[in-house]
């Protein structure tokens, strides 16, 4: 192995500190190999050793561990009933996308399908959530637009529905979008494969496409600030074949059937280094490979550049040994390679050789479990404390509400995504029950299953900036509700916790806040974490985007037809809200205007903090929701979100054409005394019904014992949306000028 | 009755129409491998399935057409037998030259997937004889490319031998291009072959098989026994 001393410049260029390499020296005994420092460069980024977030996130650790053993596999697969399970899980891919939004985008799709189908389950639906700049820049247009379609080019492709959503706009985005990317898949519970290399002897297995010399350094690029360096940064960016991966999933569904494959990992970050240190570090063994063995795009690609890179659309396979060329035939089949470039070792060591030669060799612990964890310092942010504070009396009140409603509803934020959505194929594979826009979560029937699937991805970033801990609890109380309105169980949580750069006081504070959140009502409503991704360095020359921990959650459908749309069904039904029955006792003076999208679009103000959400009050909720959906008395529920009651209103009488009068109760908006706060406050834990009327009393009775306040507001039908409070007409709109608002909003920036 | 479904690598609509064969209309149903020549004389119906064939980066359909199974699947449509193209199956089709026409980028140039409307055109093909004449079937489209274009010749001779089986339309039948998704000609969603037993159409009718999904208007499609 040739050694040297080297200059600092160089481990610094790659992301590490002077004592980071210092350590690695000590580890070793020795300087490292250049390909050794590379893999060490990448192991140790944030991205891949998650050496700044380690600390904070063992708070979801505890509650997720005890039930481990009581069904929940370490792996993130949620047992949907006695033969399948579901996996899932979210990861960001914000600076790919930053930098080339259709490719940034579509292989962020691919690399989180690959993640699910290593389990052994079939991908069967995706998510995102997706955060821009204002429309108003050319820029984020642009980046708006590619992302959906790479999205769209990648998810299509491969045969997988793009089911549900989120798509936020705001000038903190603007220079850094975020791109989060879902999956999920079911698999059999007794098939499902880890990424694990226990077995001595058996065989290291390269399958997918060619290696090339793309993404190299990619893991350590999404560990640093975007720079204006941007355009430097394109090649760093990976080049999706969704096609290659279309073949990968089913070649390796089906080489699985022979149960000759052992364990396995998909090669994103960090390549080939991490796909072989990971398992044998878990499994306490080591392995030796040979990189010219690797099949590559080009014939002079050096050891190095073969063990980092990151080309897309390759999979690691640890299988049994003899059995090689039955796992290999399979591959072939569908066009693909399948190499035996290694063998697993019993000493802990990870040998790298090419041509023969040892080029790396060190204990994979190493690169895994010796990466450095540090504990950062938190400090309230400077704003925070300002900011909060809210002076209603100097927040004029708008002349006409039916303008106001129209600006809501025009906002890109709330307006349709059907623009989005109708780029996706949502319906592929014939499982999608509530496609996007019509329910408060996606629901999917489950082949094989009486069982359906809820999912949903929501975050509310500018709770999270104004009350970071609030945000957290706020984002996870909201998915839950999301799914108990489509008649779901609430069951389990993947996070996505995108945040600036951590080394900054401020930034840690938020993500340690948001953090905390999101645990206790994570513990609270009995919903694990059970997988995720940390995404720092979120900033750009215009400073760090809004802390922003999206949530991804999975909920079950005891009956895959029990599943509950969002909108109103028919004229002559009745209008129900279910709400606390009492008021907070920490609830803030605003009358739930406080950081509210009414504040943001009408009056220009981010101010005040979000309500409280009561986590008791919440859970009964989701629990009164489950059991009107079971006994099928209800035909729409809804929940309140931004935009508050009105748009909430709104968007049931859209999603199907059907108009509703209704006269808000003084008690029912907590005795707001404006009739802004009445009409766009952001209340938590609401709900609008609508039902047959025969069922009212009925529904009113189960929400009262469920400890609820619920009332009858008003009735569908007609072709007009009006809202009367205190005896006043607040809103009186034809549906017509509501759906131009609500449909235009996006598309008018689009000229085709 | 017997029904074969091809996949070809890429094939995304193959299980899809398995699972509609096989669970909604009761059929047996075999997987056809695109690299194998197959007699086909035994199957009621085969199936060439929507997804991106080969990837479909050169041009939709283009490469499909070369597969060993289409050497199969042309000596079975010359003996009569029936092919129903749906979407990606549609192009391949006409690349393969078993139906008239092409089809191109949609006009808006974005993919598009939503549930559209369609009225039936020719209510006397094996496909379509269980609708009426005129009636309007609700059922979802999902592609990229799917603007149907011919020269004014073939489009002549479509119309005059009523080969032209869907247009898209308004929920209440009406034609305009406010309900044509993508530019099509004719606002034509499904064309026939002059001897009726191959369709191929860009609405999924395997997609609207059951009233869970939205639609079941697709379901009499696949009755063709």
């Amino acid at each position: 192995m040739t050694t040297q001393r080297r200059a600092p410049e160089v481990w610094r260029e790659m992301g590490l500190t002077d004592a980071e390499y210092a350590r690695i020296v000590a580890l070793l005994g020795r300087e490292p190999t250049d390909v050794e420092l590379g893999m060490f460069a990448v192991m140790w980024s944030e991205h891949c050793g998650y050496k700044y977030s380690r600390p904070v996130l063992r708070l979801f650790r505890k509650y997720r561990e005890s039930l481990e053993g009581a069904g929940f596999e370490n792996a993130g697969v949620v047992p949907l009933d006695e033969q399948l399970g579901v996996a899932f899980k979210v990861e960001s891919h914000n600076h790919p996308s930053a930098v080339e939004p259709h490719q940034g985008a579509a292989t962020g799709v691919g690399g989180i399908i690959r993640d699910i189908f290593t389990m052994g389950a079939r991908p069967i639906a995706i998510l995102n959530s997706l955060r821009f700049g204002p429309l108003t820049e050319p820029r984020n247009r642009y980046l708006f637009e590619h992302v959906v379609e790479g999205i769209a080019s990648y998810g299509n492709c491969i045969g997988v529905p793009t089911v549900a959503g989120e798509v936020y706009f705001h000038p903190c985005y603007s220079g850094n979008p975020l791109v989060n990317a879902m999956a999920v898949g079911v698999v059999p519970l007794a098939r499902i494969v880890s990424a694990r290399a226990d077995v001595p002897g058996s065989a290291v297995m390269y399958v997918g496409a060619s290696t090339g010399r793309d993404g190299i350094h990619g893991a350590t690029f999404a560990s640093e600030t975007l720079g204006d360096d941007q355009e430097e940064k394109r090649p760093n960016v990976q080049i999706g074949d969704p096609f290659m991966e279309k073949l990968l999933i089913e070649a390796t569904l089906e080489a699985l059937e022979t149960g000759a494959v052992l364990g396995m990992q998909d090669m994103g970050a960090a390549g080939l280094t991490c796909t072989t240190c990971e398992p044998t570090s878990k499994s306490g063994t080591g392995v030796e490979i040979e990189t010219s063995l690797v099949p590559t795009r080009e014939a002079d690609m050096t050891p190095y550049e073969i063990m980092l890179s990151e080309s897309q659309e390759r999979m690691l396979l640890y299988v049994q040994a003899g059995r090689e060329e039955e796992v290999a035939q399979v591959f072939r089949k569908w066009g693909l390679n399948a190499v035996v470039i290694g063998r697993v070792l019993q000493e802990p060591v990870l040998r790298v050789r090419h041509r023969g030669e040892v080029v790396a060799e060190l204990p994979p612990d190493y690169l895994t479990t010796q990466c450095p964890t540090y504990t950062l310092q938190a400090d309230e942010p400077a704003y925070l404390a300002e900011a909060q504070r809210l002076e209603l009396e100097s927040v004029p009140v708008p002349s006409d509400m039916n303008e106001a409603l129209l600006a809501l509803l025009g906002s890109p934020t709330i307006a349709s995504k059907r623009w989005v959505y109708e780029q996706y194929d949502w319906l592929v594979g014939t499982q999608t029950i509530l496609p996007p826009g019509a329910g408060d979560a996606a629901a999917l029937r489950v082949r094989g299953s009486d069982r359906g699937i809820a999912l949903t991805i929501d975050c509310n970033a500018r709770y999270c900036y104004l009350h970071p801990y609030r945000g957290g609890q706020i984002a996870v109380a909201e998915a839950a509700r999301n799914l108990a309105c489509v008649g779901a169980v609430p069951r389990a949580i993947t996070d996505c916790l995108n945040f600036g750069n951590p080394q900054r006081p401020e930034i840690f504070y938020q993500f340690e806040q948001a953090v905390r959140g999101i645990a206790d009502a994570s513990e609270f409503f009995e919903t694990p974490v059970v997988s995720g991704n940390v995404s720092f360095y979120n900033e750009s020359e215009f400073g760090a985007v809004y802390p922003t921990p999206t949530i991804g959650m999975l909920g079950v459908l005891e009956r895959a037809d029990d599943a509950v749309g969002m909108g109103f069904r028919e004229a002559g039904d009745v209008v129900l809200l279910v709400r606390p029955a009492a008021r907070p006792a920490d609830a803030e003076p605003h009358f739930g205007l406080g950081a509210s999208e009414y504040l943001s679009v009408v009056h220009g103000l981010e101010r005040g903090a979000p309500d409280p959400v009561d986590l008791p009050t919440e859970r009964a909720l989701h629990r009164l929701l489950h059991t009107l959906a079971r006994r099928r008395l209800v035909r729409s529920m809804h929940d309140l979100s931004e935009g508050g009651f009105a748009v909430a209103l709104t968007e049931c009488a859209l999603a199907h054409g059907v108009g509703v009068q209704v006269d808000l109760p003084a008690e029912a908006v907590d005795h707001a005394p404006r009739p802004d706060a009445a009409l766009f406050g952001e209340r938590q834990t609401r709900v609008i019904l609508s039902a047959a009327p025969q069922h009212a009393s009925e529904i009113i009775a189960l929400a009262r014992a469920h400890g609820l306040a619920c009332d009858t507001i008003g009735a569908t039908g007609g072709e007009r949306i009006q809202i009367d409070w205190q005896g006043a007409r607040l809103i009186d709109l034809p549906l017509t000028r509501c759906r131009e608002a609500y449909e235009g909003a996006i598309p008018r920036w689009f000229s085709t | 009755m017997k029904a074969g479904v091809i996949v070809f690598p890429g094939s995304n609509c193959d299980r899809d129409a398995y699972y509609a064969l096989r669970d909604e209309l009761g059929y047996t149903v075999d997987y056809l491998w695109h690299d194998d020549a197959r007699d086909l004389r035994n199957y009621g119906l085969v199936i060439v399935p929507g997804g991106f064939s080969y990837g479909d980066y050169l041009r939709p359909g283009a490469i499909a057409r070369f597969a060993r199974i289409m050497d199969s699947l042309r000596d079975y449509a010359a003996r009569g037998g029936l092919v129903l193209g749906v979407c990606n199956g549609f192009q391949i089709l006409c690349e393969a030259g078993l139906l008239p026409g092409a089809l191109t980028r949609n006009i808006g140039l974005k993919f598009r997937c939503m549930p559209v409307h369609i009225r039936v055109e020719n209510a006397e093909t094996p496909y379509t004889r269980r609708y009426r004449q005129g009636e309007v079937l609700r059922i979802p489209i999902a592609h990229g490319d799917g603007r149907y274009v011919c020269d004014e010749a073939t489009l002549q001779q479509l119309r005059a031998n009523g080969q032209i089986v869907f247009r898209y339309c308004s929920p209440d039948g009406a034609l305009g291009e406010a309900w044509n998704p993508n530019g099509s000609i004719d606002h034509i969603a499904g064309v026939a072959n002059a001897q009726f037993n191959v369709l191929g159409m860009m609405p999924h009718p395997e997609r609207a098989c059951e009233l869970l999904l939205g639609s079941d208007d697709g379901r009499r499609l696949l009755q063709v026994g």
